[in-house]
């Protein structure tokens, strides 16, 4: 053994290293500079919490296929979010703007495309089709390797809670500007919509719910 | 951005890179008391010792340039609410209209704007490319078009990107989407007739349900053999006897003889019943299905979509399909 220095004060480095708390800190401060820099400030920019000119908030209907498609995971092969390359923009229409999405929660841009970008599919198909797509997708696309979701067509919605996403989504969007005609800030939905939900949907198959929700994709930017 | 978070990027990110070669200097110092090289800095396990090297030289290089490369690359593409020498931007993300969206690209594409939308110069340069081209077919009759294999080739893959999904890749279509390549059609087959039909999409007025009004499931059935012996099918006289006095309620729209409101120049959509090619299907059951619940199928507007361009030269693949 040659000369040692463990206990010497010189060594700095040794306390960091032998220190998890203090090592912990810089970490942490280390690797949040990058979001403090590019993700903070966007909180904060009027850009991106004022709705595009056309965003309508959807019906209960289009809520509750709006969950269904969270809860069938569509997201996890299907992006909402057109980047601006002309290369997706040929394919899928004018790109994504933060204005369109003002009113999510959560999210559901994606980041994976096993299938095509659903951002505007909304009018781009007919109803029958996405019902035959969405119970058997290859009788319409035979290379298709999405499964069907037969199911849909045959469960269908109580609407016991819908009353109670559309109130919710009043309070996730409180700060976001929606505003009448003579600017003043409106909630998402008024209470005949939130009181109204449950008889707009009751009865209603999933499937229904679901194709209302994918035509409704992409109008808001007119 | 508020000035406060632009102060607030700037210094973050500034602070941090003058942070990082601060670091680097510092470690780049001996702060032991052993010296460097082939000394041990008294951990040993196994009999592998950890020494008290430097930072490699080349690591330590590599470190210093990223630093200098991050000031170079911020001068060209800003930082905050600098936009940098270029003006550099990806997209337009404040707009709130296509109007917008448009007058945007137009006011940055001007040589003066100092603005560079980097996916504007895209489309502006593939326009410089492909327009021409369009330009080119749009100034030709669709029939004129048909007759060209270039501009076929580009109208395949324009169909195959955006009707497949309906008409199949081979444009034959499947049960409830028309098949595009036989001479048949519900909205005619003549070039401008094709284009309406994909500028503007087309609505069936809609078969209503008729099983109630038949007088339920025999009237269907009786009614189905009439239609299936319309194309000269073989079926149960008797029922298809029954089935004609009922057609009367057909004939408004599907014509006196089956022909199809085509042919009675009504652009309702109501398939000609004569020529035995069926949307829906023409086995017994899928004709009964259709009387009995209605159809009506829907064609999307793709002018938005495509533009004109783009769908004149669709029409002349589709319309290509029926030419012999």
């Amino acid at each position: 053994m040659k000369n040692t220095s463990q206990s010497s004060s010189k060594n700095k480095h040794e306390k960091v290293e032998k220190n998890v708390g203090l090592f912990f800190l810089f970490t942490v401060l280390a690797i949040s500079i990058g979001g403090l820099v590019e993700i903070t400030p966007l909180f904060f920019q009027k850009e991106l919490a004022t709705p595009v000119d056309n965003l309508k908030p959807y019906t209960a209907l289009q809520m509750e296929g709006r969950d269904i498609y969270i809860r069938e995971g569509c997201n996890n092969c299907h992006s909402q979010m057109i980047r601006p390359f002309r290369a997706e923009t040929e394919r899928y229409g004018h790109y994504s703007v933060a204005g369109e999405h003002v009113w999510e929660h959560p999210f559901l841009w994606g980041s994976k495309r096993t299938g095509p970008d659903l951002a505007r599919v909304g009018g781009r198909y007919s109803d029958d089709w996405h019902i035959a797509h969405l119970l058997d997708p290859r009788s319409v696309v035979p290379e298709s390797n999405m499964p069907s979701y037969k199911w849909l067509a045959t469960n269908t919605l109580d609407g016991e809670i819908t009353g109670k996403k559309l109130a919710t989504f009043n309070w996730l969007t409180r700060n976001r500007s929606h505003k009448d005609e003579n600017g003043n800030a409106i909630p998402l939905y008024s209470q005949a919509e939130i009181d109204g939900a449950a008889d707009a949907v009751k009865g209603k198959t999933e499937m229904e719910a679901l194709v209302a929700y994918l035509q409704s994709l992409g109008h808001a930017l007119k | 951005m508020s000035d406060f978070w632009n102060i607030w990027v700037w210094v973050l990110t500034l602070g941090s890179l003058v942070g990082c070669y601060l670091i680097l200097r510092w470690c780049l110092k001996n702060f032991t008391d052993v010296e460097e090289g082939d000394v041990s800095m008294g951990h040993s396990f196994d009999g592998i010792e950890e020494l008290n090297n430097p930072l490699p030289k080349w690591w330590s290089t590599f470190f210093l340039l990223t630093i200098i490369w991050a000031f170079g690359y911020i001068a060209f593409y800003g930082l905050g609410n600098w936009t940098g020498l270029l003006g550099w931007k990806s997209s337009n993300q404040g707009i709130l209209s296509l109007a917008e969206s448009k007058a945007k690209t137009a006011e940055y594409l001007a040589k003066d704007s100092g603005v560079l939308v980097q996916y504007d110069r895209e489309i502006a340069r593939a326009d410089e490319r492909y327009g021409p081209i369009f330009d080119a077919y749009a100034a030709r009759s669709i029939e004129d078009l048909a007759t060209d294999s270039e501009a076929l080739k580009i109208g395949q893959r324009l169909f195959i990107q955006n009707c497949s999904q309906c008409h199949g890749s081979d444009a034959r279509g499947t049960t409830g989407f028309p098949n595009l390549a036989d001479k048949a059609s519900l909205y005619g087959g003549s070039p401008e007739a094709i284009k309406t039909s994909i500028m503007h999409g087309r609505k069936a007025m809609g078969m209503m349900a008729w099983e109630g009004a038949l007088g339920g499931e025999q009237g269907v059935k009786e009614v189905a053999a009439y239609v299936i012996s319309l194309s000269g099918r073989s079926v149960n006289a008797e029922l298809a006897k029954a089935g004609k006095a009922n057609y009367g309620l057909c004939a408004g729209c599907h014509g006196s003889d089956g022909q199809g409101s085509l042919a009675l120049g009504l652009p309702m959509g109501a398939p000609n019943l004569t020529d035995n090619i069926w949307l829906y299907g023409g086995t017994q059951r899928a004709i009964e299905e259709s009387i009995r619940n209605g159809r009506a199928g829907v064609m999307p507007p793709w002018k938005e979509i495509l533009g004109e361009e783009k769908v004149h030269v669709i029409s002349a693949y589709v319309y290509s399909l029926s030419l012999d």
